[in-house]
């Protein structure tokens, strides 16, 4: 077995069912924690639906913070869109996603998806520099910060390697994307990469206990 | 030879010399040995987790955007300020002792056992830098309501016997005489019957049945007393059916505020049961914005069943009856700007309010930048204003204030919140500032129109 079979094969599944059973676990912990009813007359009764607008509202800051967190969104968003574009539109990644799901779509050109490699890179290391850098980001930074930062950082280098055959033979260079992703999958539940499925939770949490009070969500 | 500890830094560049951070010298109340501190802290902390906690807990990417809200932060730039930060150690301890992996944090010494030490640093953080004004709640890019998170690991301090020693003072001091500032219920019958005659107006005074249970702050009972003739005044004019009740008049809830979840009932309680022996269909709270939150949004659960009876702040009450035309007022020639209280607007939901009043009155109103409910804090709430080694930290933050205020160009601020009111004065007198603030209530009293 060479290193793009064991890639593909045993790591592969090994890391998704490290993922999944990982994801179910900590989602199943969050519900059996027991949840606190607030009983408080509401002032508006759409609480629900303001739990799922702020869902959404919360993709933008409000005007009044914009411009104080302009920097950090403007990486976020750039990291978090590119990255999508990679993932989702390259024609690589929709053979995979269909050979397990059976869903595919039309790939986008190469050169949309080279730059979008290139800018979820540099916003990548833009991140890691203000991380490293801005006094607040780095006292609140610890292990999880940076090994999550590694993780998605080695399947994005990894993947640009391989499709311009730089460094060793190609079957080579995609094992080891593979493999990266399988770090990324394998961490994926016990760290913060976690807050992907948990801020629908918490935004949903804070938009409901605000909306029935009335207040800005 | 000895040599001077470096974990207090001399700073010489001040007149007199002092340490350049005293605040990490945390008091302690009863005694209690170390590992009884922390292992009560650590059992509230358990205690506290629900769905909501530990969603918020897990959800924290460090993004570190909060800090841009916090008028801490934004006022010293100091990144210990920064608002998810204050809850460091205590996600530390929800990580390792109560999330879906602390078994492995704790096998493989991955999260470190929460200190004493810590616990007693943070009590700066958790008291003297955080009004829990909730504006760092409406950044969040995860929706993480902090303010929230900070009440509840008050609690835990409180258990442990580590909160700073004034706020236990005046938390104590409601607890055992019914009013943090000695308004016991004879003061405040005193200080009723003399608004009553100041103010040419009847005030109602353990009525046996009532539609209207009508309550105060005790900073407005022992300091700005012209509040009880005021509500009086308006409620006799609209000839409604009310009455205090000595046995529940005062509103304020420093239990809350200090972390004793025992205290907060009990006074919350008060105010119900006082409710209930009267038939009141309708409890007003008074110019105060956390006295609000207590009952408004806690108050049912603290009763345990929702509450029998409406709960509005006196600014939506005068908001109410005068958009329905019950009370009329004079026009009010007077440029303002309007200090919006926190826990009132941005955590109460009442911003509209205080906005139909001031239009009624025909104010000039200037709004400060921003306003509503992004407007900063005054920086006394959340018991700050009680701690006295946070003077220095509060004036700074106050500053922001200030420089909001004079933007407007306005002579008078207003506002609907007695803390609120209470810290501007405090700043007024310390910056010898030529601003004064009032209170809206009283400006509506003072302009009924009567004809």
């Amino acid at each position: 077995m060479d290193l793009l079979e064991f890639a593909r094969g045993p790591a592969l599944q090994v890391a998704a069912i490290i993922f999944i059973a990982g994801l179910i676990w900590r989602l199943i912990h969050l519900f059996l924690i027991p949840k606190k009813i607030d009983i408080s007359e509401p002032r508006f009764a759409g609480g629900r639906a303001g739990g799922i607008r702020t869902i959404f509202s919360r993709f933008l800051h409000h005007g009044e913070f914009r411009v104080r967190t302009a920097n950090g969104s403007a990486l976020a968003y750039t990291m978090h869109l590119s990255l999508a574009v990679v993932v989702f539109g390259s024609a690589p990644h929709i053979f995979f996603i269909e050979s397990f799901t059976g869903l595919s779509w039309p790939a986008l050109p190469n050169v949309a998806i080279h730059v979008a490699a290139a800018l979820t890179l540099a916003a990548l290391l833009g991140s890691l520099i203000r991380r490293w850098t801005h006094p607040v980001l780095r006292m609140l930074s610890n292990f999880d910060d940076y090994f999550t930062w590694l993780v998605t950082a080695a399947p994005v280098v990894t993947g640009l390697l391989t499709v311009a055959h730089l460094g060793g033979r190609y079957e080579t260079l995609l094992g080891i994307h593979i493999l990266s992703f399988c770090v990324f999958l394998v961490w994926f539940p016990f760290g913060k990469l976690m807050h992907s499925f948990i801020v629908f939770g918490s935004r949903y949490t804070t938009g409901l206990t605000f909306t029935r009070r009335g207040a800005r969500v | 030879m000895t040599h001077a500890t470096d974990q207090y830094p001399l700073d010489s560049s001040e007149q007199r010399l002092t340490v350049k951070d005293p605040h990490p010298r945390h008091d302690t109340q009863g005694d209690l040995s170390p590992d009884e501190r922390l292992r009560r802290a650590m059992a509230n902390i358990a205690k506290n987790i629900n769905r909501t906690t530990a969603t918020y807990m897990e959800a924290c990417v460090h993004c570190g955007q909060c800090a841009e809200a916090c008028h801490y932060y934004v006022q010293t730039h100091d990144p210990k300020y920064t608002p998810i930060w204050k809850l460091e150690i205590f996600k530390q301890a929800y990580k390792r002792e109560n999330s879906p992996f602390g078994l492995f944090y704790r096998l493989f010494g991955l999260k470190r056992k929460v200190t004493v030490e810590q616990l007693g640093e943070w009590q700066e953080l958790l008291y003297d830098s955080c009004t829990m004004c909730g504006r760092c709640s409406l950044v969040c890019p995860m929706g993480i309501d902090i303010a929230t998170l900070v009440g509840q690991a008050r609690h835990g301090m409180f258990k442990a016997g580590l909160i700073p020693d004034e706020l236990h003072a005046v938390a104590q001091r409601a607890r055992e005489e019914g009013s943090p500032l000695g308004a016991t219920a004879e003061v405040f019958e005193d200080r009723a019957e003399w608004m009553a005659d100041e103010h040419d107006t009847e005030v109602y005074i353990d009525e046996e049945e009532a539609d209207i249970l009508v309550t105060m702050s005790s900073i407005e009972i022992m300091k700005y007393p012209h509040a009880i003739g005021a509500t009086a005044k308006i409620l006799n004019a609209l000839g409604e059916k009310w009455t205090f009740r000595t046995e529940g008049y005062e509103a304020t809830n420093f239990g809350m505020m200090a972390g004793n979840v025992d205290w907060q009932k009990h006074a919350t309680l008060k105010l119900i049961d006082a409710a209930v022996k009267c038939g009141a269909k309708l409890v007003i709270l008074p110019e105060c914005g956390h006295a609000y939150g207590a009952l408004r949004w806690q108050g049912a659960a603290m009763y345990g069943k929702p509450l029998p009876f409406k709960v509005q702040h006196i600014s939506e009450f005068l908001a109410d009856v005068i958009g329905s035309g019950r009370l009329k007022v004079k026009k009010v020639d007077q440029t303002v700007t309007f200090h919006d209280p926190c826990q009132v607007a941005r955590r109460g939901g009442a911003t509209e309010a205080p906005r139909v009043v001031m239009e009624a009155l025909g104010l000039d109103l200037r709004e400060m930048t921003p306003t509503g409910d992004l407007n900063w804090c005054c920086g006394g709430g959340g018991g700050v204003v009680t701690i006295h080694r946070a003077d220095k930290l509060r004036y700074k933050v106050f500053e922001l204030k200030m420089e909001q205020v004079l933007k407007t160009e306005a002579d008078t601020v207003l506002s609907s919140c007695s803390n609120c009111r209470q810290s501007f004065n405090d700043a007024i007198e310390h910056f010898n500032w030529d601003r004064k603030i009032d209170s809206l209530l009283e400006l509506v009293a003072e302009n009924l129109d009567e004809a």
